[in-house]
């Protein structure tokens, strides 16, 4: 394992501190694990906190800030936060107005993220979880822990965050959050797996002509194994994939993620891009707005995963809306 | 035999030692079918409740071993993350709730009401039935073995031994199952022939009761 650590032990400690120092505009409490605006917005606002295991920067940290988050917390790699930093958050940013908890589909995360509602209710805090469930290559049926929550967050997270920091009340956030993981999908390639610094070596291993199909973000192995293609295949396939499950029709707009997992260089990124913007103009569909590059990364796996989010005014009308967080920016 | 709070130490202390013993095992399980953190989690938790016992502020000695066994619970659930902090946390909250204080120490056939009171707790909050390749893959049969042996006349060294048996049973039994619940289930067919994590801890953690009653 070649890393740019201390010890693997003190992984998260040490980015958030690195967190703290890059960027005054957000508060980072290194005891809770917490990170808010340093500017509290006028209140009363409903606050959205997200969280859930470290090693996807820049989500979710990197998206707190005017029109997106008010508080993240950070787990320790691929380990969804504990109740008490999930309470912490929402504590910090409660103004009376609720709180809506952007959560990703994940056994732990929603365990803790329910045991954090329970203790923010008690606290009169009033809580809804919006659950992000858009990855199609996990079969959603009663034999699986149901699908994961993956690119689509970013969506969720941008979309809902402009509706809540115009004043809307708490019910509307959270059935907006909704409104946009129902309208979304996702399906992920991996040229690699990924190495979890506590680990000291990757999820799996590939050959040097293999590649991981239907992959998560947690390194953990995909629903199948092939041999490396060109990328105007591996796309076509990706594409065809969501759009079976999707139901996307001709004359249809989507919002399009390309999102690298960690370790794709941009350029491969934006060919990728290329070629989802070629496959979905031959559906008839328009890719009203896109996004193409690292935003819901899997540590240094290499790879993306393409998001298409089904568009309508009201969400482009969001979407283009302010944001000033450290990864993402809309004037 | 029966469990008052020095055992309900002694047991605690043993899991920790064996989570510290082999969290490297547990973490390559969970490198097949999850995502390679079991061990790190598990020994992360257990090195808190160590510090708590240890600490300033450690459970009394004369508070009963319900106290302790629900402190080691809040203490996981609080520093684990993931969804190990939640199940066995709130496994042991549930076992040291089944132990109030004020109550003569439980005997060998109480305390197995403490262990399915554990039970119903993780199967509560995860939603999951025996077969789904969990680790109430471990603690179903761990507590049926138990069970047994106290009906069969077995003080707490023997009915932990079987206990011990059943959960290592249970958890060898996992590997041809195709997991339904947690991170594995994302694999679908591919979590076929790889022992459960989570029932692999369960076994370690019945292993230590048995341990410490034993002679």
């Amino acid at each position: 394992m070649k890393k740019l650590i201390n010890t693997a032990e003190s992984v998260l400690e040490d980015a958030l501190a690195g967190v703290a120092a890059a960027h005054p505009e957000l508060a980072v409490d290194l005891a809770a694990r917490v990170i808010t605006r340093a500017v509290r917005p006028p209140a009363p606002k409903v606050a959205l906190v997200s969280g859930g295991g470290s090693g996807h920067e820049p989500l979710h940290g990197g998206f707190v800030g005017p029109g997106m988050l008010d508080a993240a917390c950070p787990g320790e790699v691929f380990t969804s936060p504990v109740p008490d930093q999930v309470l912490a958050a929402a504590e910090a940013v409660d103004s009376g107005a609720g709180v809506v908890f952007v959560v990703k589909n994940y056994t732990g995360d929603v365990m803790n993220f329910e045991l954090a509602a329970e203790l923010a209710a008690e606290r009169g805090i009033e809580v809804r979880t919006v659950l992000v469930n858009d990855d199609v290559a996990v079969e959603d049926s009663t034999w699986t822990a149901g699908r994961r929550g993956t690119g689509a967050t970013v969506a969720v997270e941008k979309i809902a965050g402009a509706l809540a920091e115009r004043g809307a009340p708490l019910d509307a956030v959270a059935a907006l959050g909704e409104r946009v993981n129902a309208a979304s999908r996702s399906f992920a390639i991996a040229l690699t797996g990924a190495t979890v610094p506590a680990a000291g070596r990757p999820g799996f291993e590939l050959a040097e002509d293999e590649i991981e199909v239907g992959v998560g973000i947690h390194g953990e192995p995909g629903r199948r194994r092939e041999k490396l293609r060109p990328a105007r295949e591996l796309v076509a396939e990706v594409v065809s994939t969501i759009l079976t499950d999707h139901h996307l029709t001709a004359g249809d707009e989507v919002i399009a993620l390309v999102n690298g997992l960690g370790g794709t260089p941009l350029l491969e990124l934006y060919i990728v891009f290329g070629e989802v913007a070629a496959r979905l103009a031959e559906h008839g569909i328009t890719v009203a707005r896109s996004l193409v590059g690292n935003y819901v990364t899997s540590l240094d796996m290499a790879g993306f995963s393409l998001t298409l989010t089904k568009a309508d005014a009201q969400l482009l009308e969001l979407w283009d809306a302010p944001a000033d967080t450290p990864a993402l920016k809309r004037a | 035999m029966d469990v008052d709070t020095r055992l309900a130490e002694d047991w605690v202390r043993a899991i920790a030692a064996a989570v510290e013993r082999e969290h490297e095992r547990l973490t390559e399980l969970d490198s097949a079918i999850g995502d390679g953190d079991h061990g790190s989690n598990l020994r992360r938790g257990f090195t808190a409740v160590l510090a708590v016992l240890d600490g300033p502020d450690a459970p009394a000695p004369d508070g009963g071993p319900g106290a302790l066994l629900t402190r080691t619970g809040t203490t996981l659930i609080s520093k684990v993350g993931g969804a190990s902090g939640p199940l066995y946390g709130k496994a042991f909250r549930a076992i040291g709730a089944a132990l109030p204080p004020g109550q003569p120490p439980a005997d060998a056939a109480g305390f197995g009401e403490a262990l399915a009171a554990g039970l119903r707790a993780v199967r509560d909050l995860g939603r999951a039935e025996p077969g789904d390749k969990t680790l109430v893959d471990a603690w179903t049969p761990a507590l049926e073995a138990y069970r047994a042996a106290v009906a069969a006349g077995a003080g707490l060294p023997e009915a932990a031994a079987a206990a011990a048996g059943g959960a290592e049973r249970g958890a060898r039994d996992t590997e041809p199952l195709q997991a339904r619940k947690g991170r594995a289930s994302y694999l679908g067919p591919r979590s076929v022939g790889h022992r459960d994590p989570g029932a692999a801890s369960t076994a370690l953690l019945f292993r230590a009761l048995a341990d410490i009653t034993a002679g």
